[in-house]
């Protein structure tokens, strides 16, 4: 991997789902450095989250480039993918816990696939985890007795467990009420600064996406505190794309995002 | 006319497609039995699900299917004089031919459809890609355990059902036609050749194969939603049971043709 190579860069890329008469995606380009955070943003039907199905390989473009860590992943076989796809964490919408499984299960479901922990090292690591979403009570129980917001926040630790270097949230905070939203947008930032996890944040919420990308985290006497920067001209780690019917009609920075003159732009920021 | 030409080429494709998935999801499954990982403990899950599971449905099928086939073919054979031979008729019906379909079709309803609707709600809820993008490959975890335990567990099943059909039989002959013990089971088991176990036990191997087979790809193709989750378990069943019994057909060729 070379250090000054883009975490995720994808270069004219195209996608039409099967049988469909028109691209889902249309010569999207952009590149996101390491640590960086990258909002996507767009209505339903867009192509935001056929987006991040292909940064996982979960999809194959029709035609452009996509690369991970400077590695083509365009063409790459599933088995040669698995090895990509331990480099990233994903939370799905909704969560997709799998049913069958306990919280533990599920958050150390990679840990039991691909290590071999000790039962002991197993219940740790796992607590761990969930003690960073603040759900360690609820280790033994199923995904359907948790609440919406606990089972995101459950799929966020499930996606951390491995200490991927890049975490994509699909809808992380859609269907959440505002509180609850902003629980799980602190989480995505904590996560973000404490770890220094490259964040890709799919969403039609802007309140949720300015959340994330105006918030920061630090320590302050060994406790974790939140501050957000209100000086947008500042806020240089972070950047939007607009997605409009599968097509790219705006990349920047938040205070270009407002001061944009794109029709589509203005219209769904208002 | 152009619009039903280029429909029928639609369909056609969309057939000839679905053959190449359904045989390239059989490949994969069987490949993965010779590497690493293994998931042993969802094989032996799985083998509980449809073989322990299964075990009183086979059984209450089998058992009435031998009862009803004593009570119909003592109706034939006593014209002929030939009731001792009851036995004879049951077993070899059970062995040859009931037991292996009937426990088929049993096992489709049950476990073919669970296995579709199962996999087909992890689809809708996106737990296939969660896994995928956890580094499993669905098809080694979800498939392969469930596939090895249709081959093994459907035979099982049968040879219980067998025998249980046998029983029934029995019962039937003893206390309603009044036939001797010893008549019963030395018609029933003197009938009965290796070549006839050797079909019985075919059978069911092919067609626990097809009932794994189109649950697991018919659940792994599920559109849709909750909706699409309905849709394909009743496609699974109806997709099952006409394979088992398409396939009953070429095999009693194959096996009259080749092993009697």
């Amino acid at each position: 991997m070379s250090p000054s190579a883009p975490v995720i860069s994808f270069r004219s890329v195209y996608y039409a789902y099967p049988e469909a008469e028109e691209y889902a995606l249309e010569d999207i380009t952009f590149q996101i450095p390491a640590s960086g955070t990258e909002i996507i943003l767009g209505g339903s039907g867009s192509g935001k989250s056929t987006i991040l199905k292909l940064v996982l390989g979960l999809l194959k473009p029709e035609s452009g480039s996509i690369q991970i860590d400077g590695i083509e992943i365009t063409d790459m076989k599933e088995l040669d993918l698995m090895a990509i796809r331990s480099k990233i964490g994903m939370v799905f919408q909704e969560g997709a816990l799998f049913d069958s499984l306990t919280v533990a299960e599920n958050v150390g479901f990679r840990l039991r696939e691909h290590g071999k922990l000790t039962e002991e090292e197993f219940e740790d690591k796992v607590r761990a985890l969930l003690g960073f979403v603040e759900l360690d009570e609820f280790y033994d129980r199923m995904p359907s007795e948790l609440s919406g917001g606990q089972q995101r926040r459950v799929a966020v630790a499930r996606a951390m467990a491995h200490r991927p270097e890049l975490i994509l949230y699909d809808e992380a905070t859609t269907g959440l009420d505002p509180i609850t939203a902003r629980t799980v947008c602190d989480l995505i930032v904590k996560l973000r600064d404490l770890e220094g996890v490259t964040t890709v944040l799919v969403t039609h919420q802007l309140r949720d996406a300015f959340q994330v990308a105006q918030g920061f985290v630090f320590i302050q006497n060994g406790e974790i505190a939140y501050n957000h920067i209100d000086d947008l001209d500042s806020l240089v780690g972070t950047e939007f794309i607009v997605l409009n019917e599968g097509r790219s009609v705006f990349r920047g920075r938040q205070n270009e995002l407002w001061k944009t003159s794109n029709d589509y732009v203005r219209k769904f920021l208002s | 006319m152009e619009a039903i030409i280029s429909g029928a080429s639609v369909r056609l494709k969309r057939m000839i497609l679905g053959i190449q998935e359904f045989t390239l999801l059989s490949f994969r499954a069987f490949r993965n039995l010779f590497s690493p990982p293994r998931y042993w403990k969802d094989t032996f899950d799985m083998m509980d699900i449809i073989g322990v599971g299964s075990v009183t449905i086979v059984c209450l099928t089998g058992l009435f299917t031998g009862m009803v086939l004593t009570v119909q073919s003592s109706a034939t054979l006593d014209a002929f004089g030939a009731r001792p031979y009851v036995g004879r008729m049951v077993s070899l019906s059970m062995i040859r031919e009931l037991g292996p379909v009937l426990t088929s079709l049993m096992v489709a309803g049950r476990v073919g459809s669970g296995m579709a609707a199962e996999l087909g709600s992890m689809v809708v809820t996106q737990q296939i890609d969660a896994m995928r993008s956890l580094g499993t490959d669905p098809i080694r975890k979800l498939v392969t355990p469930r596939m090895v335990s249709g081959l093994v567990m459907v035979p099982v099943l049968t040879i219980l059902s067998d025998a249980v059909g046998m029983l029934g039989g029995y019962l039937v002959a003893r206390f309603t036609l009044r036939l001797a013990t010893e008549f019963y089971w030395h018609s029933a088991v003197d009938a009965i050749r290796i070549q006839d176990i050797s079909m019985g036990l075919i059978k069911p191997f092919v067609f626990g194969y097809i009932i794994v087979a189109v649950g697991c790809y018919v659940g792994l193709g599920t559109r849709g939603g909750t909706q699409g989750v309905g849709v394909s378990t009743t496609r699974s069943v109806v997709m099952a049971s006409v394979l088992i019994l398409a396939a009953d057909y070429i095999l009693n060729l194959l096996i009259l043709h080749f092993v009697y």
